[in-house]
């Protein structure tokens, strides 16, 4: 875990991540400006490292309803105005980018971080980028595992030798710069299935796994299949972290949580995903066994605990800020995440301090 | 309440002149229902490749959008090698898994033969199904002697098509204010 900057002993870790949507809030139907978006969203991150959130990280989309496009940059924003918490990409889509570039961006990220960055690349669930940016959606599948296998040949080695079918052969080519400790954490995002996760399994290769809602035994069939094809692979599960990552909201009892949070959710997805999200789904979502993280902080520290058990995982990642919420009601989840949530993860998830308690 | 007919074929006439029945039924008998007629033949669509359906242009992107944005479809499909025709098995590729959800499907089925009936409930029913459709069980199958020079002859034809067509809509309505309640009951 050391290689990922991971101490378990230290607990589960506690992130943020927004996907960087520029959504109408659905109570009024109005949308601020991007410009408004991208200050909130600095702003979002210094709150966040306020409060002792330990990661947070920023989504690339390039469509409409979508405002963090140049993620990276927007990550240097927060990189500057923070100093202790992890900045990572969320993701960085990097079959439509140059596996070169995106690694000089997060190597200069982590530059001015003071060692911080780090690179969570996925595979994009809308296509309007390949035309965009100029790609064949035909090799969606190719271009991902020809890039992201560059990216990690060229975190792994200062000096490059490589040839592919989607970019010019790299000829003892020095990369640089290079990030503060030599390498960056590398994560695959992963969409919640079984085989997704055995990709980065086989790879030996963390994952961020990204969900909905569901029972979290479901999730639980995804992280052993993770984990199985990591052993298959030669590669040592217990090296590997493995984050969670989904929707969270923190209000005074679950019903006012679900209140607050269903309108953003339902018409957010139907702009970005062409569906709503069911009612009874949702309704469902503050089960103890779902793996949605809304209802009060007790409730969702109980989730929480619960899911860390189930998944033996090292990082959960709460997404708050999606539809177009306020930034109040994100203050005040930062608020509840900081006073109480945290707290008491840390508190019973941490191993020395735990030991301290029940000694 | 927004019902979009699907005429499910790119060649061919019989189904075309069914659904120009069922829609005409509609219009009489449920003037308050808003209603659209979509004929696979008059559009020029992609082949699915697996991209959300907000992602594609053209007729493609406007036949996908239209059909999400039903309350019910009415689907006619002609029966080509014992099944439904490519065409609009290319519709429910296009769509996402759950597209159908809260929504009614009808279908009548035209065919060469009786010996096709089977095929909606063997073949096409699970496909709605699976994409988690209610679905109004009964279908109306009408035969090649039932159609003469582009107009169904068979008065016994053009009744079920009324039928099916209320029953699409009475199907809808039930299910909107079964939905409503319950969602009410949410309270979020």
């Amino acid at each position: 875990m050391k290689k990922y900057r991971i101490n378990p002993d230290e607990g589960l870790e506690f992130g943020i991540y927004t996907l960087g949507d520029h959504l109408p809030n659905p109570a009024t139907g109005e949308r601020i400006s991007a410009h408004q978006r991208i200050q909130d969203l600095i702003e979002y991150g210094v709150l966040a490292e306020q409060a002792g959130v330990d990661f947070f990280s920023v989504g690339e989309s390039h469509q409409e309803y979508f405002a963090t496009q140049a993620h990276a940059v927007v990550l240097s924003a927060i990189a500057q105005a923070t100093k202790k918490m992890k900045i990572a990409s969320s993701s960085t889509i990097i079959s439509t980018s140059d596996p070169v570039r995106v690694y000089e961006n997060f190597a200069t990220l982590d530059l001015i971080s003071n060692g911080r960055a780090e690179l969570v690349a996925g595979r994009a669930s809308r296509v309007g980028l390949f035309d965009l940016l100029g790609y064949d959606v035909r090799n969606y599948e190719d271009l991902f595992e020809e890039k992201f296998d560059l990216l990690r040949l060229i975190n792994e080695n200062e000096i490059v030798n490589w040839s592919g079918e989607f970019r010019a052969p790299l000829r003892n080519a020095k990369v640089l710069p290079r990030p503060v400790d030599g390498s960056l954490p590398i994560w695959r995002a992963v969409g919640g299935t079984p085989a997704s996760a055995m990709k980065a399994g086989y790879a030996g290769v963390p994952m961020f796994m990204a969900h909905l809602g569901g029972a979290t035994s479901t999730f639980k069939h995804t992280i052993d299949a993770y984990r199985q094809a990591a052993r298959a692979g030669g590669h040592n599960p217990d090296e590997l972290p493995v984050a969670t990552a989904g929707f969270f909201y923190a209000a005074d009892n679950s019903q006012q949580a679900l209140r607050e949070l269903y309108p953003h959710i339902n018409e957010g997805m139907k702009l970005t995903n062409g569906g709503g999200f069911p009612k009874q789904l949702f309704a469902q979502g503050v089960d103890p066994h779902n793996i949605m993280n809304v209802g009060s902080p007790q409730q969702i520290i109980e989730k929480i605990l619960h899911q860390h058990e189930v998944f033996g995982h090292q990082r959960y990642i709460a997404q708050i800020d999606f539809g177009g919420m306020p930034m109040d009601n994100i203050k005040r989840n930062l608020e509840l995440i900081g006073t109480e949530i945290l707290p008491a993860i840390k508190k019973y998830t941490a191993k020395n301090k735990h030991e301290e308690e029940t000694e | 309440m927004k019902i979009v007919g699907l005429s499910g074929s790119q060649i061919g006439s019989k189904t075309r002149v069914a659904m120009n029945a069922a829609m005409k039924s509609l219009s009489e008998n449920h003037p308050e229902a808003e209603t659209e007629l979509i004929d696979l033949a008059d559009y020029k669509m992609d082949f699915s490749d697996g991209r959300n359906y907000l992602d594609y242009e053209g007729d493609t992107g406007y036949v996908t959008k239209t059909l999400m944005e039903a309350d019910a479809i009415i689907i006619g499909t002609p029966i080509f090698q014992a099944s439904i025709p490519a065409a609009l098995k290319n519709i429910f590729d296009l769509l996402p898994v759950n597209a159908f959800r809260d929504k009614v499907v009808s279908m009548l089925v035209t065919a060469g033969s009786a010996k096709h009936y089977m095929v909606a409930d063997t073949q096409l029913k699970p496909i709605l199904a699976y994409m988690k459709a209610q679905i109004v069980q009964t279908f109306v199958f009408i035969q090649e002697e039932d159609f003469y020079q582009k107009e169904i002859i068979n008065h016994d034809v053009l009744m079920r098509i009324d039928r099916l067509a209320e029953d699409t809509v009475v199907l809808t309505e039930t299910f909107t204010k079964i939905r409503e309640a319950k969602e009410a009951e949410y309270d979020f």
